[in-house]
């Protein structure tokens, strides 16, 4: 390289050439810094949805490239949240990509002492056998005073805040359908 | 919310986060918007951009009060006797909207002469059976109007004795003759107001709150100034004020002022509630609830419904008002679950559905848990054995289950009780001795499925899969779908009566993707409504019909796949729309910003002001229009009065803004709904460190106790062992109880501790600085953390006293990446009959200096220090009882 090219690609020179003394225009920037832009630029689409936190209900937009999550950012266009998300709404790419999350079914046997991963098929399986059997041992057509109640207080539910409305609704009809009058949620927390 | 839902008719926040930017004053008390609901805070910071005023009143000065124009300091549990104060302000100086307070209250309409004020009765209102600690309620109703005035709000409570059952399908009809429009009357609702609130002068609030009395007089005049035709002041509140024994009347409180100042259904005005999760507000709408059914439909009860829907209709159907259209939706709701099976022979089967006896909510569940009555629990996204009150009880109860299903992301506390509780950690309970088998599903993420949140404003947000769930995590959807997929082949050609309703329901939801994912669009367009005939989405509720010809999953959501179209998912860009912003999701009712909207014009249908202006009568048009939806019948104009013998919606007035409610008219004084009284009164928390400086009656008279040995209270006032006030709070970098939070690397950086915050005062007689160890225990159990010595923690003086506080935040349990005690294993079961919430923001502990943990828990059998003084009674006898002292005390009041 000559001399005069490698004093072109001096960054002070550029700074007191172009009058950008204190470095925070583009005369910092190098080849490879000037070809650097953001990871959302690479998606392949961008997803519109909300943030699972708290419930003021900010816009989010998930930033995806083959079938995997580049990045969650808030979106401009919603009225209420303008753009803005709070610490927790900004981590939830943490929480929806992280190794926290658990993707196997897990089963703990009765005076086990470790966790065992079982198949997610037989694991629903074994679960309506015990919907079945806890219902069917506990299932009462009358109260005391000979009232139809039509119920079992043998299981109940609990949680519906963080859930989905769709999911909510397929919970309270199947309980209401077995007969499991012990729904419960946040709403009383 | 049925502080909410009594005074105004829905259950719901009466206005939305972006209307703030309009306020000339924003009260915010019992929540910490700023931080946490940073990004809502916002229309705040705009309103104040603009020059309104701010106000903040809660125990801790936070951010919220450091943006505050003003900040009162109180002691935690007595916000009934601030805004009372407030109340009595407001009708002391007379800075009442009279006008509206006159047209669209009840402050006009006159009481039974029977009726008794806590005034005459120490605390206690008419009709007090201390027998079972309720009241009943015949005193509190309109002069000879015949039987309980239904009540919206709280449909189902008035299945229960002694809060409006009875089966009264009577039109409410308040003539003339009982109403006074010139509010003098001694037995009308204002008069009555007057009279009760009078006790609460600024001296005596400044005594109950430890608040000085400048300052009161200060947010009184701030606020009233905010308050008139020209101007608008709104409320924001959060749990702060609905965990406490009582937590309704918390809110009722705010209505009543909120009302008596001319603010709901004005731009700038209304009450906002702050909700914590992302669709609490949709799981009391669509319940996962014992006590509801979609839409705030009651669960019936097994006394009141033994004669079939015919009665369950006679019972919760009004009269008059918007709830005369109850047949339409119960039937409309029994068609969606059981669709052609339903018929009218056969009462659209009705039967089907469960009967309650009494009190199922979660608290009495884990109660009946930890006796063993219980063998299998679902626990999907929730956390109880950090979150709910007694921790070590919850785990108790767990511990005596055949058989616990968690759904979550990761392992929390509630998964793992069975190997990480402090009580396993101690060694007091061997996982080996622990028979419940616990099976974990790893959930799905909102990225990862289709589906609507419901956010504090009632407005859905579809938010759309992104990514396919990876290895085993699937959606609730899938899980409660495939579950009862599986139900129904096990139960097949079962003929035994009842498997019916589980073979007769409908559940054939079209499913897609590698995982046979249930569609969540077809579940939301049930939730909508169609006409059975051709599946064609109706139109709103309007549509709804009583003869089984078209079926609604959810009434007040109906309308939200309108033509056909997920109006969930409309994101036209708040940038191209006016500030309401009405195509951005779906509010439930019909659309509608701000409830109660009609209540913006004036009895004539004008706005109150130009600055004002939001819903008006177009009297060229005959209809009424403006910036919103008008929540109002659209072409009722506003001279219309309801013709001798009219009955359902003909019987609403013009003047009738609070259309779901019986008399339309907006409920200074609740003559039914309420388990606790027609009127908020300040009662002491079941745990306190001052009698009660108000009336000799200690505590709420209603409140729910359990009284067990693995739920052991203080003493009511003044117990030595416990001599501290203790509150719980949130913090911006965690939720809850941490299942979304403390996993997170990011979070985790950001919060990484359990600390307590104590003033200087304090820490200096404990020999406490900053960041030193302290332990602080109650009955139920004890726990270690730092110190936060700090100033916005303030002594107050209550009645000559010092009264110091203690701030914990509760997010923490024992596993997660960062770790500490849980609050909740310092807190007891005790909730508001009303509504079963527990009093989580206000108990007693004690704090000593150092890790002195005993690691022990009552609900594992820890005994307790004794009592070295006499007990002090939480209740009075009322005049003419004998035996309350004896009924005072009964096991599983609760």
């Amino acid at each position: 390289m000559k001399f005069r090219d490698l004093l072109k690609g001096w960054p002070v020179l550029r700074q007191l050439t172009r009058g950008d003394g204190r470095a925070l225009g583009d005369t910092a920037m190098t080849a490879r810094s000037r070809s650097l832009e953001p990871r959302t630029k690479s998606a392949d689409a961008v997803v519109k949805s909300i943030c699972p936190y708290c419930a003021v209900g900010c816009g989010q937009e998930v930033h995806v490239r083959d079938g995997r999550i580049l990045d969650i950012e808030g979106d401009p266009h919603s009225p209420i949240s303008r753009g803005r998300l709070c610490p927790k709404g900004a981590a939830t790419f943490q929480l929806v990509t992280g190794t926290q999350r658990v993707q196997q079914v897990l089963y703990r046997r009765p005076g086990g002492t470790e966790w065992e991963p079982i198949p997610l098929e037989e694991a629903m399986d074994k679960v309506a056998e015990r919907v079945k059997r806890t219902r069917d041992a506990t299932f009462q057509q009358r109260d005391a005073q000979g009232h139809p109640v039509n119920r079992t207080l043998g299981l109940a539910h609990l949680g519906g805040a963080t859930l989905d409305n769709e999911e909510n609704y397929l919970l309270k009809k199947l309980f209401s359908a077995l007969g499991v009058v012990q729904v419960e949620n946040q709403a009383r927390i | 919310m049925p502080g909410l839902g009594i005074t105004f008719g829905r259950g719901g926040a009466t206005t939305f986060q972006q209307d703030l930017q309009h306020s000339d004053c924003i009260l915010i008390q019992g929540s910490n918007m700023a931080e946490c609901h940073p990004v809502g805070f916002q229309w705040v910071m705009e309103a104040k951009a603009r020059g309104a005023k701010v106000i903040h009143v809660d125990p801790r000065y936070t951010r919220t009060s450091a943006v505050a124009d003003l900040y009162a300091p109180i002691r935690v549990g007595t916000d009934i006797a601030f805004l009372g104060g407030l109340i009595h302000y407001v009708l002391e100086h007379e800075r009442y909207f009279r006008d509206y307070v006159v047209q669209y209250t009840n402050a006009a309409t006159l009481i039974r002469e029977d009726f008794l004020d806590t005034e005459d009765l120490e605390g206690l209102f008419s009709g007090y059976q201390p027998k079972d600690n309720r009241y009943d309620i015949a005193s509190w109703q309109y002069q000879d109007v015949a039987g309980a005035v239904p009540a919206a709000g709280h449909k189902e409570l008035t299945d229960e004795p002694g809060a409006g059952g009875g089966g009264h399908d009577h039109r409410v009809d308040v003539h003339e003759e009982h109403r006074d429009e010139t509010l003098q009357h001694p037995r009308c609702v204002f008069q009555l107001l007057k009279r009760h609130f009078s006790r609460y002068t600024p001296k005596v609030v400044s005594q109950v709150c430890g608040v000085d009395e400048a300052l009161f007089l200060q947010v009184a005049q701030t606020l009233c100034a905010n308050s008139n035709p020209e101007r608008t002041s709104a409320f924001c509140y959060a749990v702060g004020w609905t965990q406490h024994s009582v937590g309704v009347q918390y809110i009722r409180t705010a209505a009543i002022l909120q009302l008596l100042l001319g603010n709901i259904g004005r731009p700038g005005g209304g009450i906002l509630a702050l909700r914590g999760h992302a669709s609490i507000q949709g799981s009391t709408d669509i319940p996962t609830l014992y006590n509801l059914l979609p839409g705030y439909l009651p669960m019936p009860h097994a006394k009141a419904s033994t004669d079939g829907l015919e009665h369950y209709i006679r019972n919760n159907k009004s009269g008059s008002g918007w709830w005369s259209e109850f047949p339409k939706y119960a039937v409309s709701l029994l068609k969606a679950w059981f669709g052609d099976k339903a018929t009218k022979d056969n009462d659209y089967l009705f039967a089907h559905l469960p009967r309650l006896t009494g009190n199922h909510s979660h608290m009495q569940t884990v109660a009946d848990m930890a006796d063993g009555k219980l063998q299998g629990y679902f626990v999907m996204g929730e956390n109880p054995a950090v979150g709910s009150m007694n921790g070590a009880l919850q785990r108790k109860g767990l511990r005596k289950l055949d058989w616990l299903v968690v759904r979550d992301f990761t392992l929390i506390e509630t998964a793992e009780f069975w190997r990480t509780a402090p009580e396993v950690q101690s060694g007091q309970v061997r996982p080996e001795d622990i028979q419940t088998e616990v099976f974990f599903f790893p959930a799905a993420a909102h990225t990862e499925k289709d589906g609507s949140f419901t956010n504090t404003q009632r407005l859905l947000q579809w938010h759309h899969k992104a990514v396919e769930p990876q290895g085993d995590t699937r959606s609730e959807l899938h899980f409660a779908y495939h579950l009862g997929r599986k139900l129904r082949q096990l139960y097949a050609g079962s003929l035994d009566p009842k498997d019916a309703p589980l073979l007769d329901l409908t559940w054939d939801y079209p499913t897609h993707g590698p995982h046979a994912e249930p569609s969540a669009e077809a579940v939301l367009k049930e939730i909508n409504g169609y006409t059975v005939a051709d599946g064609k989405p109706v139109d709103g509720f309007t549509a709804l019909k009583d003869d089984g010809s078209t079926a609604c999953g959810c009434w007040i959501y109906s309308g939200c796949y309108k033509d056909g179209v997920n109006q969930t998912a409309r994101r036209k860009p708040g940038q191209e729309q006016t500030w309401v912003a009405p195509e951005w999701g779906w509010a439930w009712p019909s659309n509608r910003r701000i409830l109660y909207n009609r209540a913006s014009a004036d009895v004539d249908g004008k706005p109150w002001s130009e600055r004002k202006r939001y819903v008006w009568w177009d009297a060229g048009q005959k209809k009424w229009t403006g910036e919103d939806v008008p929540d109002f019948i659209a072409d009722r104009p506003p001279e219309y009065r309801p013709p001798e013998g009219a009955t359902g919606l003909d019987t609403l007035a013009g003047n009738d803004p609070f259309l779901l409610q019986a008399d339309g008219k907006g409920w200074l004084f609740a003559p039914s709904g309420l388990m606790d009284g027609p009127l908020p009164t300040h009662y002491e928390p079941m745990e306190s460190v001052v009698p009660n400086p108000l009336y000799a009656q200690q505590c709420s008279p209603t409140r729910e106790e359990w009284r067990r040995k693995d739920n052991p209270y203080h003493r009511a006032w003044g117990d030595p062992r416990y001599p501290y006030l203790v509150t719980t709070y949130r913090l911006t970098e965690h939720h809850t109880a941490g299942g979304m939070s403390r996993w997170l690397s990011w979070l985790s950086e950001l919060q990484p501790e359990m600390f307590c915050e104590i003033s200087p005062e304090l820490a200096r007689e404990k020999g406490l600085a900053n960041g030193d160890w302290c332990t602080i225990a109650t009955a139920r159990g004890d726990l270690e953390c730092r110190a936060l010595v700090t100033e916005r923690i303030r002594p107050l003086r209550v009645k000559g006293r010092q009264v110091h506080q203690i701030g914990l935040p509760y997010h923490w349990g024992v596993t997660g990446r960062v770790r500490g005690e849980g609050a909740n294993e310092l807190t007891a079961f005790v909730a508001d009959q009303n509504v079963d919430i527990q009093e989580s923001k206000v108990f007693t502990a004690d704090l000593r200096a150092g890790r002195m943990r005993s690691g022990e828990r009552a609900a594992a059998g820890a005994a307790q220090p004794p009592l070295t003084v006499p007990e002090v009674p939480r209740d009075v006898t009322p005049p003419g009882e004998t035996d309350h002292t004896e009924a005072q005390e009964p096991e599983g009041k609760g």
